[in-house]
């Protein structure tokens, strides 16, 4: 499990990177828009783009309850389960 | 601490508008002259950016028919249709929405915003799928919030993408509805819709298209992108408005689900609002009369289009993939597109200035809309103002003779 998350985490700072076009250090308690300055369309690209990533379906409600990383690790691991 | 404060940021930006000059939030106009024309700082303005598809606004028998309801019924229902009842005309208007678009039935909403709402929270709810394109208009998206259902978005018209989408969820019980716009209101393109209507198909999802930009605009009797693309068959339900095309306000849907009529008793934005007064009825009808009895309307916007696309293209600025009644250019940073739209509106051109978040990949935009009405002249003067500053800004190149300024 602690592998698991620690990849997804992976997977999420890559997609990060890509999406503000730079390296980013990010940790669980990393606040997505506040501290990487992403406003809630490029929250929203980012999420589809993690969606392809781990070939899930990760509704915009879902989105909106997502404040950090690590929320969004968690997000991300329970709609992998599911599937 | 006011309870405004969260939107400190906000208002950092419209500072920054105002500062600039004149800003679209509080422009003005003294009068409105014609479908193409207004006065603003007793200036004669073009308006190239009002949606009057065809011109309707000032026709002569819509502007009769209004007057007429207005004497005869009053300025008002002053109520929803389930708490007063519905007027002749809300029935007769959807009865010839039905029969203009060849469908059973039709209801009819206050604003074409309502009619996203009603129809979306009334289609899909817990448990179903909405997917939606990434770039739909802000009543989708709100519509999505009323229906408290999963939401999935796909990337602008990649049908690929919407495919791929619907496999994910192909074991998720519940229903799934894909939502698309026949034009996108701010660049200007069309959805790909039969490849669209393929992947709806196949996946076994309904199919609900947004006509607002297109009807009256596109395919052989003005019906829409369904109706250009030949498939109309696979579209279960068509939403429309009346503030587009036909010059007043309101919106519709239109379907041939057997039960559709239900949605009168579980549509909240239907059901919890005041129905159209009976001179926006009366003129809604007559103007789609215009619409069908005046094929010639379409093909001067058709024509005025063009002319508009082709020439600022020419010029060499960044335009929509299509030439359609849309044409926005796309301007290089916030600061010159504030600036470049102030300079239009002094040279007495009007249109719209699209800021992010609400234009496609965050890009700035100057936005016009094309009228049947519009004279070619008009399109001409527009054209040759939009070179003007586009020189003066550095948008486009300055020609040879200044080349070293």
């Amino acid at each position: 499990m602690e592998a698991t998350t620690r990849s997804v985490r992976d997977g999420i700072a890559a997609a990060l990177s890509q999406t503000v076009g730079r390296s980013v250090e990010i940790s669980d308690n990393t606040n997505i828009a506040r501290d990487l300055g992403l406003d809630s369309l490029a929250v929203m690209n980012f999420i589809m783009a993690l969606e392809d990533e781990y070939d899930i379906s990760i509704p915009l409600d879902r989105v909106a309850q997502v404040e950090t990383v690590g929320d969004l690790v968690t997000a991300i691991e329970e709609l992998r389960s599911r599937g | 601490m006011s309870i405004l404060a969260k939107y400190a940021s906000m208002k950092g930006a419209l500072d920054g508008l105002r500062h600039a000059g004149q800003n679209p939030f509080d422009v003005k106009f003294d009068s409105v002259l014609s479908p193409t024309e207004g006065e603003l700082d007793g200036r004669r303005t073009i308006l190239l950016g009002t949606n009057n598809y065809l011109g309707l606004t000032f026709d002569q028998s819509c502007i009769d028919k209004s007057v007429e309801a207005v004497r005869a019924q009053g300025t008002g229902t002053t109520g929803s249709r389930i708490a007063n009842g519905s007027y002749d005309g809300h029935k007769r208007l959807e009865q010839e929405l039905a029969d203009f678009y060849g469908r059973e039935h039709c209801m009819v909403f206050t604003t074409g915003y309502q009619a996203n709402l009603g129809i979306l929270s009334a289609l899909v709810g817990r448990g179903d799928h909405l997917i939606i394109d990434a770039d739909s208009h802000a009543s989708i998206y709100d519509g999505s919030r009323l229906a408290q259902t999963e939401v999935i978005r796909f990337r602008h018209n990649d049908p690929k993408d919407l495919h791929k989408r619907l496999k994910r969820l192909a074991d998720a019980p519940g229903d799934k509805l894909i939502v698309v716009e026949g034009i996108y209101s701010m660049l200007g393109d069309t959805a790909p819709l039969k490849e669209i209507a393929a992947v709806k198909r196949e996946t076994g999802a309904y199919l609900l298209v947004d006509e607002a930009h297109s009807m009256g605009v596109l395919g052989p009797t003005g019906r829409g992108l369904a109706e250009l693309a030949g498939v109309e068959e696979d579209v279960d339900f068509i939403v429309g408005t009346f503030s587009k095309s036909l010059g007043s306000v309101g919106g519709f849907c239109v379907s041939d689900h057997p039960d559709f009529d239900l949605l009168r008793v579980v549509s909240r934005p239907y059901m919890f609002t005041a129905s159209l007064p009976p001179s926006i009825i009366a003129s809604t009808i007559q103007a789609l009369h215009r619409l069908r009895e005046e094929p010639e309307l379409r093909a001067r916007l058709t024509a005025n289009a063009r002319r508009l696309y082709d020439g600022l293209t020419t010029l060499g600025f960044a335009t929509g993939p299509e030439a359609n009644p849309i044409v926005a250019v796309a301007m290089p940073d916030r600061e010159t597109a504030i600036a470049f739209w102030n300079a239009l509106l002094v040279g007495g051109l009007y249109l719209n200035l699209a800021l992010p978040p609400a234009t496609p990949n965050n890009t700035p935009l100057l936005r016009s809309s094309v009228s049947a009405a519009h004279t070619p002249e008009q399109i001409d003067t527009a054209i040759e103002l939009f070179e003007k500053v586009g020189r003066e800004f550095g948008v486009l190149p300055a020609p040879a003779r200044r080349a070293r300024a």
